[in-house]
């Protein structure tokens, strides 16, 4: 079935109105010798009935939401209220294109303006873009960005508690490029703020912090941005949005560019994508950033209205002078966001934020009674922490699977991570008595 | 036609010199062109430029162009009040929308540039 | 009846102490925060995001999706940018449980399932391309862009070879330019013939030992397919370079003709274009690429693989450029994908080219009286009018037909690109509309050209905002809502 619409008169129909004989002179323009003179090779069409079976069986085949998610890493089971996917479900949102026609379009500028003024709520920031792919390109907008701010090419500097996925992608973002990428060793859990010193020099575009980091701790934010700003380089923070329900914002303590990974917010974990990237920055630097922008106006009769904003800065104008290759970003996802942030509001997100906190300290305190469990490090955290497993994490892992829990990422996965350590990140969602049952899971 | 004592770039740039001091602008035709200007980003002064160099941005709502100077030498004013009013420029490009003034490295440089009877005719040629 | 406070603000609806979310209270023993969080790291309020009940957010965004035009509402031909119906089966099944609450780090062996469907579409992928090996990784067809000229680039310093320049005709998206710019290539713009084709003269002129690849879209974006192709790969070929194929027009050839057969060395897909995303009002996409094996090995992954017994694997190939994101790819979006390819088959996905190809020259034999095609009287799934002579005759430009159209309620063609054409009116009606719905639109633009051109100029009249002032918005720009606003 392929929702096509004309019947056979009606095709007969239309031919006569173009002038051919048949639908296949209409490919006529493309020489012979370049058709394919066969069927493709792919498996035979299933009915929706068929299809809804066949999926069923594969979904089913995933054992991994048997029991309770302790997983983190950069995406996160929060809790995500129905009012979320009944909004993103409307086929008004979801089957628009990109609102370029700005009349046939106010629903979904204005969505993404409070988008990007919810964003600036939560980050401290002055300015928001309505939207990246993921946590990871954003960190890799965000560079060429302070490139761009700065002037300064010739290194980037990323603090090595920064998730290793995103240093991998800002490597290879900016493998063809004559720019030096100086990743800042870890010291017990955080940035090794001596070591940062020594590689900050006058060519130094950035330095990349995040904010809590890749291990879960929590970084002297401050002092790592000021040091960045004695040199004259960015400051970027890469964040768990979620935390800034509790945690100071970006903005207050200096940030020049923060971006996050927002899928947190109402977004569900899909296998890693769709998810949303995050960015926000200082007015002075607006012109510079990457990404659509929605802007407030006026129309016509003088009603307030909102725009696509300073395209010029953009791909289908500025071709390769552009700010970003970005066409297609995550619209639909950034009013996920939208919804999830207006109905949390600011008690709400500050309830998710202290739930986390509260249920991962008890869970690292039941942990880390246990015998051959310990804190990797001994460092303030928000709602994930590194467990170090004398025995080996593998095992731990294990062990709590056969429980029906989850935990991890195992830090073996990543290159040269330590094969005792794995992270556990606990949400509002997890319960006591889970926390509890996975104490005694691992305690056997 | 644009003013006499101008020079002009392909680019629409255009030059005027005032002993080693060259202001530098953007022609009538190419204010037209952009229609509605909106932003300008101007270079800082003390930035050293080479002839031909890129030196800022026009933009309208649905282009932009790239500024190239004439000469080369060293920025030493720039109109910072076009970054909050570009409406000055589509107003009298010729005049008060000045651009930057360069302190010029060679002056012969300029003699290498349009004619105002020359580019008169390669905006006519583009217009087409 | 519209909403007449549809268009408040969240932050104008806010009240102190609503709440549209609540929480149990914590379950865990109480302990103070400070004791959790050093004081210094602790901000001293919340955020001041709004207060909000729930009825206030669903009524707000309700009343919002109402000031929205979209392919579920409306006719949408919008040119470069297929349109097409999105089945709502496939957006149920995205969201199974078990699929839709997978953790990207969940073990393998607890997401076989998953990884069976991925599997299987890279493979339905790489047959329909006829490019054996591919990667589901790349966010948007931009990223795939972005991720295959690095791509290339490894595979030529691997070679030793040092190529700098990137070459693409000046009919193609912006985006080609854009990432290879960001490849860290010199970009090289040629002009095309005037009836829109690759001017291989040109072409001639600037292939060298220095050209690294050929970016084209195939059909192009004026909607035909581009008949030199094989002479143009072989001339980019023989240089020692690549051909990159801007899958965005997929929809015209599907089980016709295959990129890797008309010498296509490269080449991304748009899911959310040609297999169903949807669009989501910008997104997300998938932009999948396919490459010739001896491109394989320098993919970004994870790449699904599968062992002799049957199990799925992830994997990174081994020269790999890296990740081009975090996590495996925009998976909700690829599991639409593979829900529409599974619910074709190789003669659904053949017919809904047929279709896409009958509607569009369709279209183009109602208007070419009104709107000419300077390309002549045949095209591909969409195809590149010109507004020139009702512009120079009524004073209607493309611009004025786009917004007088939404009073009629069709959504606008794209107009002003391909930039090769002057006045442009882009249309690309898709297989999913039906006669009577194109027959309406081609009417009511034979109607439009002969209304007031003052009228039509100011139109839109029944929209609830009219041609918004976008110098104003680009001059001083307000990006967000701030309580002195008001």
């Amino acid at each position: 079935m392929a929702y096509l619409e004309n019947t056979s008169d009606q095709q007969r129909e239309m031919l006569e109105t173009i002038g051919v004989a048949s639908i296949d002179e209409l490919f006529d323009q493309i020489p012979a010798d370049l058709r394919l003179g066969r069927s493709l090779d792919l498996p035979p069409a299933l009915t929706e009935l068929d299809l809804t079976a066949h999926l069923g069986q594969l979904a089913a085949a995933n054992s991994a939401k048997q029991g309770a998610c302790f997983l983190g890493g950069g995406a996160y089971d929060h809790f995500i209220p129905a009012a979320v996917d009944e909004i993103a479900s409307r086929g008004e949102f979801y089957t628009a294109y990109t609102p370029y026609q700005a009349e046939a379009s106010q629903g979904s500028l204005q969505a993404f303006y409070e988008f990007q003024t919810l964003i600036c709520q939560l980050t401290g920031m002055d300015a928001s873009n309505a939207s990246l792919y993921e946590g990871g390109t954003s960190v890799s907008e965000a560079v060429f960005m302070a490139m761009r701010v700065t002037g300064r090419h010739g290194k980037v500097v990323l603090l090595g508690s920064l998730h290793p996925e995103y240093r991998d992608v800002v490597q290879t973002y900016l493998s063809r490029l004559e720019c030096e990428v100086v990743v800042v060793p870890t010291l017990e859990g955080t940035a090794d703020a001596a070591h940062l010193e020594s590689v900050l020099d006058n060519q130094t575009a950035c330095v990349v912090i995040q904010q809590p980091n890749f291990f879960g701790c929590l970084e002297q934010v401050q002092e790592l941005t000021e040091q960045a700003h004695r040199v004259g380089a960015l400051s970027i923070v890469s964040c768990d949005p979620i935390s800034l329900g509790l945690l100071t914002r970006p903005g207050d303590y200096g940030a020049d560019i923060v971006v996050a990974e927002g899928q947190s917010l109402g977004t569900p974990l899909q296998y890693g994508g769709p998810y949303l990237g995050i960015l926000t920055c200082r007015q002075k630097f607006i012109r510079k950033m990457p990404g659509r922008l929605i802007g407030q106006t006026t129309d016509r009769h003088g009603n307030r209205c909102f725009v696509l904003n300073l395209q010029a800065r953009e791909q289908h104008i500025r071709r390769d002078k552009a700010t970003s290759n970005i066409c297609t970003n995550q619209g639909l996802i950034a009013l996920r966001a939208t919804v999830y942030l207006s109905l949390l509001g600011k008690q709400g997100i500050r309830e998710v934020a202290e739930l986390s906190c509260r249920k991962a300290h008890y869970a690292a305190e039941r942990l880390t009674a246990i015998d051959g469990l310990d804190l990797a490090y001994d460092r303030p955290f928000f709602k994930e922490f590194t467990l170090r497993c004398r025995d080996g994490a593998e095992s731990v892992s294990r062990q709590a699977a056969q429980a029906g829990f989850d935990v991890g990422p195992l830090l073996s996965r990543f290159p040269d991570g330590n094969p005792h350590d794995l992270l556990v990140a606990v949400t509002e969602q997890r319960t006591r008595q889970e926390i509890d049952q996975l104490a005694d899971a691992l305690a056997n | 036609m644009p003013p006499a004592e101008l020079r002009f770039l392909k680019t629409h740039e255009w030059a005027l010199a005032d002993g080693d001091i060259v202001t530098v602008g953007i022609s009538d035709f190419a204010v037209t062109q952009l229609t509605d200007l909106v932003y300008i980003e101007l270079p800082q002064v003390g930035t050293s430029l080479a002839a031909g160099a890129e030196f800022g941005v026009v933009e309208s709502v649905k282009a932009a162009s790239d500024l190239y100077s004439p000469v080369s030498g060293e920025v030493v004013e720039v109109h910072s009040e076009l970054e909050e009013k570009p409406e000055i420029l589509s107003n009298d490009a010729y005049g008060d929308g000045w651009i930057i003034k360069i302190k010029a490295n060679d002056l012969s440089e300029m003699d290498g540039l349009l004619d105002s009877a020359a580019y008169e005719k390669h905006c006519e040629a583009e217009a087409h | 009846m519209r909403n007449r406070q549809a268009t408040q603000l969240l932050f104008e609806m806010s009240r102190p102490g609503r709440r549209g979310a609540s929480f149990p209270p914590s379950d865990v023993p109480e302990q103070p925060l400070s004791q959790l969080i050093p004081e210094s790291q602790l901000a001293a309020a919340p955020p001041e995001l709004p207060e909000l009940t729930e009825p206030d957010v669903i009524r707000h965004f309700v009343n919002l999706s109402t000031m929205n035009m979209s392919v579920d509402t409306h006719f949408y031909p919008l040119g470069s940018c297929t349109m097409k119906y999105n089945p709502k089966r496939h957006e149920r099944l995205a969201s199974l449980p078990g699929l839709v609450d997978l953790h990207p780090y969940a073990a393998e062996e607890s997401s076989q399932g998953m990884l069976e469907i991925l599997y299987e579409l890279q493979d339905m992928l790489a047959e329909i391309s006829g490019l054996p090996a591919v990667s589901l990784q790349p966010a948007a067809g931009a990223q795939g862009e972005l991720a295959a000229l690095l791509v290339a680039a490894a595979y030529f310093r691997d070679r030793g070879e040092q190529r700098s320049k990137v070459l693409f005709p000046d009919s193609a998206h912006g985006t080609n330019p854009a990432s290879a710019r960001l490849a860290g290539f010199d970009c090289v713009q040629l002009p095309s013939t005037d009836d829109g084709f690759v001017d291989l003269n040109r072409l001639r002129e600037q292939l060298d030992d220095q050209t690294a690849v050929f970016m084209i879209t195939n059909p192009n974006t004026l909607g035909m397919f581009e008949r030199e192709i094989s002479t143009i790969s072989a001339m980019v070929h023989e240089v020692g370079g690549l051909v990159y194929i801007d899958g965005a027009n997929m929809n015209a050839i599907l089980g016709i003709a295959r990129p890797g057969d008309f010498g296509g060395d490269m080449m991304h897909y748009n899911v959310h274009k040609t297999f169903t995303g949807p669009h989501g009002a910008g997104g997300p996409g998938a932009g999948p690429i396919a490459v010739r094996d001896f491109l394989a090995d320098y993919l970004p992954g994870p790449l699904v693989t599968k062992s002799p017994e049957g199990s799925c694997q992830l994997q990174h190939p081994a020269k790999s450029i890296g990740r081009v994101r975090s996590h495996f790819g925009n998976v909700g979006i690829l599991l639409r994908g593979y829900c529409y390819l599974r619910t074709l088959g190789a003669l659904g996905l053949r017919q809904v080219s047929e279709h896409a190809v009958l509607n569009a020259n369709y279209l183009l034999a109602k208007l070419k009286d009104v709107l000419p095609v300077p390309q002549g009287d045949r095209c591909m799934h969409e195809f590149v009018a010109t507004a020139k002579p009702l512009a120079q005759d009524r004073g209607i430009t493309a611009m004025d037909l786009a917004k007088r159209l939404l009073d009629y309620g069709f959504h606008a063609p794209t107009v002003y690109f391909p930039m090769v054409v002057p006045e442009a009116v882009m249309i690309e009606p898709t297989e999913t509309e039906s006669r009577e719905t194109l027959d309406a639109f081609a009417d009511t633009i034979v109607q439009i050209a002969s209304e007031d051109a003052d009228f039509v100029h100011q139109a839109p009249h029944e929209t609830p905002v009219s041609r918004p002032d976008e110098v104003q918005a680009a001059r001083q720009p307000i990006l967000k809502w701030t309580p002195a606003c008001e």
